[in-house]
């Protein structure tokens, strides 16, 4: 029972956990100050082509998805900076309100912005991919060290994401390359293996943050009405992924490929684990590349982010699932400005672990995977 | 119609098998031959399209279930001719003698109900029913059917659950997990309508018309990949059903998932209570958490268990669920989840047990609510 | 446990349909103005502590049926702005689970027997007195 999240001296002891820890946040999201900035990152003929015709995606509104949020600009209520930009849009407020007030060490970016990987063009995709990979570091990491970028590019067309993968892969200030989970065809598919080679080679995380536009419906049973339903489709994209990616064989390909799952929660992970084990031992004529159990490959290749911390009645249950995934592989996040946002002394609460693991779970972690000091 | 209730009545067998009859298996796989089994059952317009297009002579295997896939075929199951579930003696020597159910329910999965022209599936429909009672129940007092329905009208399949109603062999309506609209949506509700009317559980069985991928990503290569996938599925059919009100519609309704797997269902419910503490204002006729509308209205086939064997598991299921009534006993005959009789993953002689085989079915069938092991004479 | 008795603001701090955010004894307070009765709730959600004062003052959204909306008790309702959690103003309890909310009788004059059972759902509350123009909260 979770009576005691209640309690001052339950929090203030979580709080003391964590007093001095640096915590890593695997999960920020920048926003742009005002709907232009992009384009001073954006050669002339795509600033012509975004005025003109703007994105291009494969859904019904052009510039909004068909279940609206349930928080304006997707954030939290005070998550808005008094000096007019948008939530996520103004680091001198982000700094404030989360990363200075919250101890965060070191943020992981994850920019959704205009889906450079779900264009139809797949010019102004690239273009785009260029643009907010350059503004992450110009109006983020630069401005302030603690936040790492994340290159994202355009996966539907090899060439270009690697042309755009090697652009940015020397350079230490991004961390990982960033893939939307709702691409074209499932992500373990061999159309997306030059991505997962590049990635190895340059020691580069894959990130697999939840959403993106690829015109299917989010459920194998077509169009859900409502946005609670919607939501928890971030659920079944994750495990469509680890499906998708055990299956084909990825992890036997690239067998020192790592890939980070962001905001998918982490609950549903071992009794996908079990289901995939157990099918896959009776048909394993089908996919005779596998030379492991599916658990094992998820076991050794998969990270999970904490945020949205799953919530069951009873603590334990957490814990449990927890330890099911490996503690080693779960990641603090907070999703910050995003209205499901997670604060770091509730989820030290919630977590009834010694010190040393709560802290391999706010930081270790992360900063093992990523190379952070 | 009497003659069929004194007939599952009066001529049960004896306490016998495996569980002494007091069990129900909630999931065998029955299967048509061959469309030409179906020939008899239609009206000569039918008849008449079905031999000059060359429709008897085609196979409706559907994608979601390949008939010789090992996980589909028992090896010990697999009929020496014919399509693997299509022979009585097998399903009655091997499985239902050895296991000694009072009751098995059978699931049809066909394809005729993937048809899109609406008329065409509605008839193939009438006639797979037909042919069920005919060559299957007709022949068993133990077995009892799910009332297969065009899945494409669901205005026809409201008809053909009417026409069904009367025989009470017939103790739910069948659907499958993935076709063309979530579960919950408005335009299945003559369905569910109808349904309540006659006291039928809607079974949903594992199993996709295709109109959808199974991932969320798109298509991908293997059929294992979509048999995990189903789970996925059922999980979108419960955010659905509670979530476009169904149960607050139909407070009698239940639903009962076949096929589905099971241990995935409480992550999910931990998280869909979560999330409608903050959104719940977007579906205010839920009115107590999710998870309460589930354990009231959602029931689970047992089989295929997935989890390890032997973990304690579905001890853990339950606790998690707070409930001991929501799994159903299954085999899934005669798909390959278990080996020689281990169809339960705990102790037979235990409380949970009898609850699993025997207590929740009973609860969940209102046509098997009277069923008794002992012979009647 | 003996409570003091603070002077946090004005009347006319707290315009009707609004909250205001003050300190007390030690505690964030969000301060309501229903119709010119004042509430007072910690400024705290149970959830995960987001600030109730910068959350959005609503009704309670009820449907017998699916498809046929209606609101009822308009303002008297705050969304957490963070997870969303409703909670009644007059009453701290959340509705998001009713059967474990309950009443925190941090004030005098209810019902002694009322279940004291506390639950993550529970936004507290304080007894609000209002002398000639100042807000006064017991904590």
């Amino acid at each position: 029972m979770s009576m005691d999240l209640l309690d001052p001296r339950e929090r203030r002891k979580a709080g003391g956990a964590l007093q001095g820890l640096g915590v890593v946040d695997c999960d920020i999201h920048p926003q742009f100050a005002t709907p232009g900035e992009i384009h001073d990152f954006l050669p002339e003929r795509w600033r012509d082509y975004v005025r003109a015709y703007g994105g291009f995606y494969r859904q019904p509104l052009a510039d909004t998805l068909a279940h609206p949020r349930m928080a304006p600009d997707v954030a939290r209520g005070d998550a808005w900076p008094p000096n007019g930009a948008p939530p996520g849009g103004d680091l001198a407020f982000m700094q404030a309100q989360h990363l200075d007030a919250n101890n965060v060490d070191h943020g992981m970016l994850m920019p959704l912005n205009r889906g450079p990987g779900n264009q139809r063009n797949l010019e102004y995709g690239a273009a785009l991919a260029t643009a907010v990979n350059d503004w992450q570091i110009a109006c983020w990491v630069e401005r302030d060290p603690r936040l790492h970028a994340s290159i994202v590019c355009t996966q539907e067309h090899a060439p270009f994401a690697i042309a755009e993968i090697e652009r940015c892969a020397n350079d230490p200030r991004f961390s990982q390359i960033m893939l939307p989970p709702k691409s074209l065809e499932p992500l373990g598919r061999r159309k997306y293996w030059p991505i997962y080679e590049a990635a190895q080679a340059h020691d580069l995380p894959i990130a697999l943050h939840v959403g993106g536009v690829n015109g299917y419906s989010p459920t194998g049973s077509g169009w859900p009405s409502y946005y609670i339903e919607e939501q928890h489709t971030n659920v079944q994209g994750m495990q469509g992924l680890i499906t998708s990616m055990v299956i084909e064989g990825v992890f036997e390909q690239f067998p020192k490929l790592k890939v980070v799952l962001v905001e998918g929660g982490v609950a549903w992970a071992p009794a996908l684990k079990w289901r995939l084990d157990k099918h896959w031992k009776r048909l394993k004529s089908e996919a005779p590349h596998l030379k492991r159990l599916p658990s094992e490959y998820i076991r050794d290749h998969f990270w999970f982010t904490t945020q949205p911390l799953d919530e069951p009645p009873d603590d334990a249950d957490l814990l449990e699932t927890f330890e099911l995934v490996g503690l080693d592989r779960i990641m603090f996040s907070t999703d910050y400005p995003h209205w499901d946002f997670d604060e770091p002394s509730f989820v030290a609460a919630k977590l009834r672990i010694g010190p040393e693991k709560l802290r391999a779970i706010m930081s270790g972690n992360a900063r093992e995977l990523y190379g952070l000091s | 119609m009497q003659d069929q209730a004194a007939h599952s009545m009066a001529a049960q067998r004896p306490a016998s098998g495996l569980f002494g009859g007091r069990a129900v298996d909630c999931d065998v796989h029955i299967s048509v031959p061959s469309v030409k089994a179906l020939l008899p059952y239609l009206d000569s317009y039918w008849r008449q399209q079905f031999l000059t297009r060359g429709i008897d002579r085609i196979s409706w295997n559907m994608t979601s279930d390949p008939p010789n896939a090992p996980l589909m075929i028992r090896p010990d199951r697999r009929p020496a001719n014919g399509r693997p579930g299509s022979d009585f003696s097998i399903l009655k020597d091997k499985h239902l003698d050895l296991f000694g159910p009072s009751a098995a329910i059978a699931n049809c999965i066909y394809g005729g109900m993937a048809l899109h022209s609406e008329d065409m599936a509605a008839v193939v429909c009438t006639a797979v029913n037909d042919w069920i009672a005919a060559e299957w129940l007709d022949r068993d007092p133990r077995l009892r059917a799910s009332i297969v329905v065009p899945l494409n009208n669901p205005d026809l399949a409201a008809e053909e659950i009417e026409r069904r109603a009367g025989d009470p062999r017939f103790v739910q309506v069948l659907m499958l997990a993935m076709g063309e609209q979530p579960l919950g949506k408005r335009a299945h509700w003559p369905i569910y309508a109808a349904a309540s009317r006659h006291g039928l559980p809607i079974g949903v069985h594992a199993g996709s018309l295709y109109h959808h991928p199974a991932l969320a990503g798109g298509y991908g290569s293997y059929f294992l990949e979509d048999y995990v996938a189903q789970a996925f599925g059922f999980e979108s059919c419960v955010l659905s059903l509670v979530s476009e009100g169904v149960f607050a519609k139909f407070p009698e309704l239940k639903f009962v998932f076949m096929e589905s797997g099971v241990t995935w269902l409480p992550a999910a419910l931990w998280r869909f209570d979560k999330t409608w503490r903050g959104v719940r204002a977007e579906i205010p006729w839920v009115k107590t958490p999710p998870s309460q509308v589930v354990r009231d209205h959602i029931r689970l086939t047992l089989q295929p268990f997935d989890a390890p064997d032997g973990a304690g598991r579905l001890e853990r299921f339950c606790e998690q669920m707070k409930t001991d009534e929501m799994i159903l006993f299954s085999t899934d005959f005669p798909h390959w989840h278990f080996d020689g009789e281990d169809a339960l993953p705990i102790d037979a002689a235990s409380p949970l047990a009898r609850k699993i085989l025997w207590d929740n079915p009973r609860a969940t069938y209102p046509r098997l609510n009277a069923l008794s092991p002992e012979v009647a004479a | 446990m003996s409570k003091s008795r603070f002077v946090v603001a004005r009347t006319s701090d707290v315009a009707p349909g609004t909250s205001h955010r003050v300190s007390a004894g030690g505690r964030d307070i969000a301060l309501f103005n229903l119709s010119g009765d004042y509430f007072a709730l910690g400024d705290r959600c149970p959830h995960e502590s987001g600030s109730l004062c910068a959350g959005k003052i609503v009704g309670f959204a009820e449907a017998d049926e699916p498809g046929h909306y209606r609101i009822v008790r308009d303002g008297e309702f705050v969304r957490c702005p963070w997870h969303g959690w409703e909670f009644d103003i007059r009453t701290g309890k959340s509705w998001c689970d009713p059967e474990k909310s309950r009443v925190r009788a941090y004030q005098t004059g209810i019902a002694s027997g009322s279940d004291l059972a506390e639950g993550p759902y529970v936004a507290e509350t304080f007894k609000v007195s209002v002398e000639e123009n100042y807000i006064v909260v017991e904590i």
